[in-house]
Formats: C-alpha cells, sequence, structure tokens
C-alpha cells in the first residue's frame, strides 16, 4: 500500500509540474486519512488530451472539503450499511458475502481499477455490478440486486474504497476492444432533441460554466458519488442516464450493453487517476 | 345578438387562418448562404419583454446557460460556454440573429449550440419532445426582437 501512495503523489505531482493554465491548477491536493489521490494525471496516449483531471477538482472548495475527511463524507454512511450486507446470509445456500471472501472486503484492493473488464465465461464486458450479481445469484442462491439502486451503490462504494487512491488502468484491447468501440461512438455521438454528445460538453468545453455548473471532464473515477442534490449514492451509469436526459435523449437501460460499453470507454478516459470511491458531488 | 356572436366568430376564424397560413413550418424556413433567414416566422411583430423573459427561462430559451448577458446581470450565474452576447444587436444583422436562433449550425458548422426551430428533432429524442421544435415560431421572433436591444 505505502508503494502505491508514493507512486500516485509521484503522479500528481508530475501532473501538476506540467502547469495546466486553467484556474483549477489552484485546486488544493485531494488527500483523505493520508491516501494521496490523484485528482491530476497525464493522459493516456490513446485520448486527444493532455491531462485527464478528477471531477473533485471542478467543485467548490466546500464540496471538495467534505470528500477531504472520511467523517465528513455523507457517502461513508452507505459504506457502513453495506458491510452490513457484506457479512448477512442472503439466499437458499445460507451465505454471506463473507463465507466465501474470508478475507474481508480488503480481499478487492486493486479490483476497482480494472473494472469494466472483459469476462471470458461470460464472453462480455463485466461492471463491478455485474460481479456482484453473479455472486449473489450464483454462489448464494439470492435474489439479484438491481443496478443503479441503493444497495447495490453502496456495495459497489464498499468495494471501490478498498482501492482508494490507486490510479485506474482498465484494458480497452484484446477481447475488450470491440465494446469499447462501440462506447466511444456513444460518447461522440450526438443524441436529443439538444442535439449534444458527451464529448461536446466534457471534452470541449469543460473548465467552463453553464450556467450553475462547474463542466468536469465527466470522469468516473469519484463513483459511486454522494450527491448533495439527491442526499445518496449515485451509480455511474445513473449519472449517463441523467446527462441523457438533460439533453432530452432517451437513455440507455442502466446495466444494459450500451451504458456498459460507455462505462468502459468513460473508465478509460480516466486510467491514471486515483479511484476515489465514494467522492462527493454538487 | 345571435347574428352579432356568429358574425364574431367567422371573423375569429378567418384570423386564425391568417396567422396560421402566415406562420412559416421549420421545413420551409429559407435559409441564405450564410445561415440568415430574411422572413419573419409569423409576420408578428417580436415581443422583447417576453424575449427576455424566454432567454433565461431554463426550460426555453435558456440561453443564460451558455451565454453572459450584462444585460441581465441581476440574474447569478451566466454559462460561459458561448461568446457573451453584449452587443449582438449591433454586430448582427437581424436576418443573421434569426438564422442563428432558427438553426445555428447553418452558420457555426458542428456547433454545440442547440437548433431552437429545425424538424429533425434529433437521435434518440425523449418521447415527449420527439417532432417538436425546442422554440415555438412566435418564441423566436420574440427572442430575436430582445436580442436586437442589446446594442452595447
Ligand atoms: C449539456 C452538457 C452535458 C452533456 C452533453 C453531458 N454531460 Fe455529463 N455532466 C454535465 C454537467 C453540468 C455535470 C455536472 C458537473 C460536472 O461534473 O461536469 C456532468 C457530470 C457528469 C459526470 C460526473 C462527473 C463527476 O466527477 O462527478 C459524468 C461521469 C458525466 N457527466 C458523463 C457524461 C456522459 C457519459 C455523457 C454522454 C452520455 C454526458 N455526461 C453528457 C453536463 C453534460
Ligand atoms: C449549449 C450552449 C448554447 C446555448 C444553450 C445557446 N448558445 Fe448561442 N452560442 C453557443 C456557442 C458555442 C456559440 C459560438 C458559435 C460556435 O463557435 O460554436 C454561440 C453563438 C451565438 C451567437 C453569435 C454570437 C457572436 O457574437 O458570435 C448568438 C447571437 C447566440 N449564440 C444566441 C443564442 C441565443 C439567443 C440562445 C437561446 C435562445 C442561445 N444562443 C443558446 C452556445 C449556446
Amino acid at each position: 500500500m505505502k508503494k502505491i501512495t508514493t507512486l500516485c503523489a509521484a503522479i500528481s505531482a508530475l501532473a501538476l509540474s506540467t502547469g495546466f493554465a486553467i484556474a483549477e491548477a489552484d485546486a488544493p491536493v485531494l488527500s483523505i486519512d493520508g491516501v494521496v489521490i490523484a485528482t491530476r494525471a497525464p493522459a493516456p496516449e490513446y485520448l486527444d488530451i493532455d491531462e485527464v483531471i478528477s471531477g473533485w477538482v471542478f467543485r467548490t472548495v466546500e464540496t471538495q472539503a467534505l470528500q477531504m475527511d472520511d467523517f465528513d463524507n455523507p457517502g461513508m454512511i452507505f459504506v457502513d450499511q453495506a458491510l452490513d450486507d457484506w457479512n448477512e446470509v442472503n439466499g437458499s445456500e445460507g451465505k454471506s458475502c463473507a463465507s466465501c471472501h474470508t478475507g474481508g472486503p480488503e480481499e478487492f484492493a486493486g479490483l476497482r481499477t480494472v473494472l469494466p473488464r472483459w469476462n471470458e465465461d461470460a464472453g462480455a464486458v463485466w461492471t463491478m455490478e455485474d460481479y456482484i450479481n453473479n455472486s449473489l445469484v450464483e454462489h448464494m442462491g439470492a435474489e439479484p440486486w438491481k443496478v443503479g439502486k441503493a444497495q447495490m451503490n453502496a456495495m459497489v462504494a464498499l468495494i471501490s474504497l478498498q482501492s482508494r487512491g490507486m490510479p485506474m488502468n482498465v484494458a480497452i484491447d484484446g477481447p475488450a476492444a470491440e465494446t469499447w468501440a462501440l462506447g466511444e461512438e456513444i460518447y461522440f455521438t450526438r443524441v436529443g432533441q439538444l442535439d449534444m454528445a458527451c464529448a461536446n460538453c466534457h471534452i470541449d468545453n469543460y473548465g467552463v460554466m453553464i450556467r450553475a455548473d462547474h463542466l468536469s471532464q465527466g470522469q468516473s473515477n469519484g463513483f459511486p458519488a454522494y450527491r448533495l442534490k439527491n442526499a445518496k449514492l449515485n451509480g455511474i451509469q445513473s449519472r449517463f442516464s441523467g446527462c441523457m436526459k438533460n439533453i432530452r435523449a432517451t437513455p440507455y437501460a442502466v446495466g444494459g450493453p450500451e451504458f456498459t460499453a460507455l462505462e468502459l470507454y468513460v473508465a478509460s478516459r480516466g486510467n491514471g487517476l486515483s479511484v476515489e470511491g465514494p467522492s462527493v458531488r454538487n | 345578438m345571435k347574428h352579432i356572436t356568429l358574425l364574431a366568430a367567422s371573423f375569429s376564424t378567418a384570423l386564425a387562418t391568417a396567422t396560421f397560413a402566415q406562420e412559416v413550418t421549420p421545413a420551409d424556413v429559407v435559409f441564405s448562404e450564410y445561415g440568415a433567414v430574411e422572413a419573419s416566422l409569423t409576420g408578428v411583430a417580436g415581443n422583447a419583454e417576453n424575449g427576455a423573459s424566454l432567454f433565461q427561462n431554463r426550460k426555453l430559451g435558456n440561453c443564460l446557460a451558455c451565454h453572459v448577458n450584462s444585460d441581465m446581470s441581476d440574474q447569478g450565474f451566466h454559462g460561459e460556454v458561448g461568446p457573451p452576447l453584449d452587443g449582438v444587436g449591433a454586430n448582427w444583422s437581424e436576418a443573421e440573429l434569426r438564422g442563428i436562433l432558427i438553426n445555428s449550425k447553418n452558420t457555426f458548422d458542428g456547433t454545440i449550440m442547440p437548433a431552437f426551430f429545425v424538424e429533425t428533432a434529433g437521435v434518440r429524442t425523449l418521447d415527449k419532445f420527439a417532432g417538436k421544435t425546442i422554440l415555438a415560431a412566435q418564441d423566436v421572433e420574440d427572442i430575436l426582437a430582445y436580442l436586437l436591444t442589446l446594442t452595447e
């Protein structure tokens, strides 16, 4: 763990020293309980930008502060609830998550950084939600949880937390390439009555105000995100849904193949940024 | 009395037909080579006061989401996605501004600015907006009248 922290610090120092010329460069460094979070990183070579920046950088000083201490982060309440679910027996097999994952949620350190990823057995790209539901159904004989709903978001937050500070590192090649390409296509396709693509706001206009909102790069490294707006944890695909509705487009299904492809693509745009989960946003 | 009512009724029908006949549909809008639109969409003079309220209405024009407008400095949070609109009434002609409102893509290739009066309602548009223009023809004329007051 120590090694990873040092590495992240080095990455964020590097990113800072490249001196990005927008006002957000003055934002403080995000460090939570001694874990330094890389909120800026050099962009992966397949992107058309120089630097990737976490949504945290674009929030107000007050909102940023809520994420700098876990006691102030309202998202942590849900992480505690997920820990109860972790230990609770559920389903026909009489098992809890803890029955199989005897090392505790800590077993999953690093997992969040590589998701979504290709699952050979399933022959598809899987999100963390897919893995959780697979365990619920196949290993525990329980009902799957609804993707995007409270119980699921909380468990994703608990597992993501184990990777806090580690750099996102999803694979875009090999068997995942086709899904990634679909995600990329969705990201750049203009939709809805307002006829906009994700890229119009989150590539062309990040850093500027759109009415009262400070546009970020729309990164996913902070998800699930506790939003002050609705006072709960929000899954990444629900956020996609919200952005699509804002441009008056019909969202794809949360948990469906299109949004999973988009999730992989968006995650790849944040490779190098630290996992924050759960983050605080407005 | 009966006679008068009848007369009034047929008179207002005639008026409605007249307005309807003059209102241009999105498909019939004629653009110049550079995206300007000479003819009024309705033939009814624009109401600048109503235009100002449409300009800041989040559900209708929502122009303020993307443009700074010093004339509305009493409103918080002006967007910065597009250029400030101070002075546009002096810098652009009426026909050019009408064209920008109707479909700015004809003036600014690939712009993020929505087209407010076009038929093609976009890909995957939510059902409740499908086949509808963002603004009604008279809304466009009203906002245009307001923009023309922004001369400095
Ligand atoms: C009209 C502009 C607009 C479009 C188009 C748009 N978004 Fe957003 N998005 C926003 C705003 C405003 C926010 C909230 C402030 C911020 O983080 O940028 C946001 C936030 C986000 C966030 C949360 C970032 C964080 O750190 O909390 C993600 C992820 C995101 N958008 C992804 C997308 C994707 C994917 C698409 C396309 C399906 C999309 N957006 C389309 C305006 C837009
Ligand atoms: C989502 C963002 C957005 C919205 C909403 C928007 N605009 Fe724009 N507008 C732009 C951008 C960006 C440009 C600059 C053209 C370009 O380069 O794309 C522009 C350009 C203009 C111009 C030309 C200004 C100049 O001096 O070059 C006018 C006039 C204008 N907009 C008026 C409006 C009005 C009136 C509304 C509302 C009815 C509106 N806009 C809504 C983004 C927007």
